[in-house]
């Protein structure tokens, strides 16, 4: 059987199972809808966890985003799961022993004021969509990669899906569905690493085997000397003119910078938060990151694996070869855009090296059929202009050192197809995630709360359908139409999370003095900075975007910190200058600390 | 359930210690040996790793499930000691 037909049963298979979930799990109470009844196994609500963050960029791009940057790329390793320690240990099981249903909620009660609780539905809603039009994109994107569709209809495709579990299951539907999804998305990550780890070193595990040295039959692959795959890595980069895999080239401060942004971030965003509200009791809150941190681990520690495998091989295998000789993944690759070669020295043989060898991504020349046109080698031509100072013939995008190891190791149509339904899976899961901090927030926090308080809780459950709905269908909407700031503002997510939540959460929990005039003032100060900051160098001046400009040499990506920073101090300062917060507020302060009823 | 004032200061003094403590060893890992001091570890060999190296790529994100692992168990068994624990 072909490829395609391999990948149509697979992701056939799945979404079934994906829907036949839904159908069981349907929400019939609010309980249901926003918390899944705190039934959730701490085990299962990790898994559920895992699929929530990650992320079709995390599945899709993060290995090849490890093979350019490399040491470099630690600080997404270490940033996007050193949250999950903040959590466990500051957060998660404060927040359950509250006991409520949404972030805002918790800050409008905490702080006594609606004020806060607005300024925080407003942030939840905010950080949320820029964060969800990313995702819905990227199931279309996966469906035209494997499938040959449209992305345009592979969007809407997601949207039914994801509509139908969401709108029907609420939390509960979505808990249960992400749990399948990130059964679905570790195997097909795992197993062509597994194989290409065994290929290259003899050893199966991709954490060992990336710290191990080529096998025999890893040498011949290869045609390479023997010695630790690590240093010929490092070697042949030198060679190339480009920097070690094993050393980093970003100033550290910046690495700190970005690295601590991350962290807090994970820890203040709203759709990780509420998973921790699942569980049925406050050990279960901190066990359940434990698990979500060990799935979460299992994928990103196998990612440098990856890439660092996918690297070498990219190299060994393609660099001063003529087309002919390429191998036969890079043709098929060739023609979706995500590798193409230029001959720009005429010696018919594909040079890798520093710098880009045109500019933007690829865009074929196709004669009037449509149909593409191929140059004397039989490789595809490019209309971009050449840069003519880079000795680089070569386009490589990230995306290909996790898209074509099942044909590198050499597996069979299948596992192809599996990878395809773990891409879908993860980009589906993290949509739902975030669909559902939405609805709730407009349901929960701004209607039942603020509007209509006196409405029953049939009718919040049918507005949380509704708004549900209408949040699947603006995301498609962004999805299809994605706007150009998006993009760019999705990175930037973290540093917003960062310098806004978690220091009014943790003060919230940690210092009972906190007042609601400090959190108000901390929150606006903290985003404001950090939004500011990134606005000035991302679109009304990018081009002192350059370490230069930056503020103690952190760049936009890291400036989250230093909003954190600014948050801590103006809410303790703000605080400590006005009136204590009212005797219930400092009981209630208290009561979270344990985990039994006082 | 009546538990001292007293009592109730020292479970919390408890939990504040066991995240300092455990924090500090996620700010050593991490932002200490996978970062500051990346390149001096680096000059020592694990296998084929360089230890900064694997300490940023690898270590880092285990030793973080290590420590939420230890924070739960401590946590379980500061809450029995106590008796706040949830039936």
């Amino acid at each position: 059987m072909s490829i395609m037909t391999w990948t149509w049963i697979m992701v056939g298979i799945t979404f079934s199972v994906y829907i036949g979930i839904a159908i069981w799990s349907k929400a019939r109470s609010t309980g249901d809808f926003y918390v899944a009844a705190r039934q959730v196994h701490p085990v299962l609500n990790g898994m559920a966890t895992g699929a929530d963050w990650m992320s079709a960029a995390s599945f899709i791009s993060m290995a090849g985003m490890i093979s350019f940057l490399g040491r470099d790329g630690s600080m997404y390793l270490m940033g996007w799961t050193g949250g999950y320690v903040l959590l466990a240990m500051l957060l998660a099981p404060y927040l359950r022993k509250y006991g409520k249903f949404t972030v805002p909620m918790f800050v409008g009660e905490r702080y006594y004021s609606q004020v806060a609780r607005t300024v925080a539905v407003i942030c939840a809603i905010f950080v949320s969509f820029v964060y969800v039009a990313g995702q819905m994109r990227g199931v279309g994107v996966v469906f035209s990669r494997f499938l040959e569709v449209d992305i345009n209809t592979g969007v809407l495709i997601g949207m039914a899906i994801v509509f139908f579990y969401a709108v029907l299951g609420g939390m509960k539907g979505i808990t249960y569905t992400q749990v399948a999804q990130y059964c679905v998305l570790i195997t097909a990550y795992l197993i062509p690493a597994i194989f290409i780890s065994l290929m290259f070193t003899g050893i199966p595990i991709p954490q060992i085997g990336l710290g191990a040295a080529l096998s025999e039959a890893g040498q011949r692959l290869l045609n390479s000397d023997p010695g630790f795959l690590l240093e010929k890595l490092d070697q042949i980069q030198r060679d190339l003119g480009l920097p070690a895999f094993t050393s980093g080239i970003k100033p550290k401060i910046d690495v700190f910078a970005i690295t601590l942004t991350l962290m807090v971030g994970t820890a203040g965003l709203p759709h990780i938060i509420i998973r921790f509200f699942t569980t049925p009791k406050v050990k279960d809150a901190r066990a359940s990151a434990g698990w979500a941190l060990l799935f979460i681990a299992i994928l990103y520690t196998t990612a440098p694996a990856v890439g660092a495998f996918a690297k070498l091989n990219f190299i060994k295998t393609v660099h001063g070869k003529s087309y002919a000789e390429a191998p036969s993944w890079f043709k098929n690759w060739e023609k979706t855009g995500l590798v193409a070669w230029v001959d720009k020295n005429g010696d018919g043989k594909m040079q890798y090296g520093p710098g880009k060898p045109f500019k933007g991504k690829p865009i074929f020349v196709k004669d009037e059929n449509g149909n593409f046109v191929r140059g004397e080698h039989g490789q595809l031509l490019v209309k971009n202009e050449i840069i003519k100072d880079s000795p680089n013939e070569l386009y490589v995008d990230r995306d290909i050192m996790v898209l074509a190891n099942p044909e590198i190791a050499k597996l069979p149509a299948w596992v192809v197809a599996l990878v395809a339904a773990g891409g879908l899976a993860a980009a589906l899961s993290t949509a739902a995630g975030l669909l559902l901090v939405i609805s709730s927030a407009l349901s929960h926090d701004l209607l039942k709360n603020v509007l209509a308080p006196q409405i029953s809780e049939r009718t919040e459950l049918l507005a949380a359908r509704i708004a549900a709905a209408i949040a699947v269908v603006i995301a498609g909407y962004f999805g299809i139409h994605p706007p150009g700031f998006v993009a760019q503002v999705v990175a930037f997510a973290f540093g917003l999370a960062a310098s806004s939540f978690f220091p009014i959460l943790v003060l919230g929990v940690f210092w009972r003095r906190t007042t609601k005039e400090g959190a108000i003032a901390g929150m606006l100060s903290g985003i404001i900075f950090t939004a500011a900051y990134i606005i000035y160098f991302k679109f009304i001046n990018p081009a002192a975007n350059n370490p230069a400009h930056w503020w103690f040499g952190i760049s936009p990506e890291g400036i989250g910190m230093i909003g954190m920073i600014i948050n801590f101090i103006v809410t303790t300062v703000v605080s400590l200058l006005t009136k204590e917060p009212p005797k219930e507020v400092q009981e209630m302060v208290l009561k979270l600390r344990y985990p039994k009823e006082m | 359930m009546s538990l001292s004032k007293e009592q109730m200061q020292s479970y919390w003094r408890k939990n504040l210690k066991y995240i300092v403590v455990l924090l500090a060893i996620w700010f050593t890992v991490s932002y200490l040996c996978g970062i500051i001091f990346v390149d001096v570890l680096d000059k020592i060999k694990l296998g084929g790793y360089p230890l900064g190296f694997w300490f940023a790529c690898q270590g880092s994100e285990m030793i973080f499930v290590v420590l939420i692992a230890v924070y739960v168990k401590l946590m379980n068994k500061l809450d029995k000691e106590f008796g706040v624990a949830e039936i």
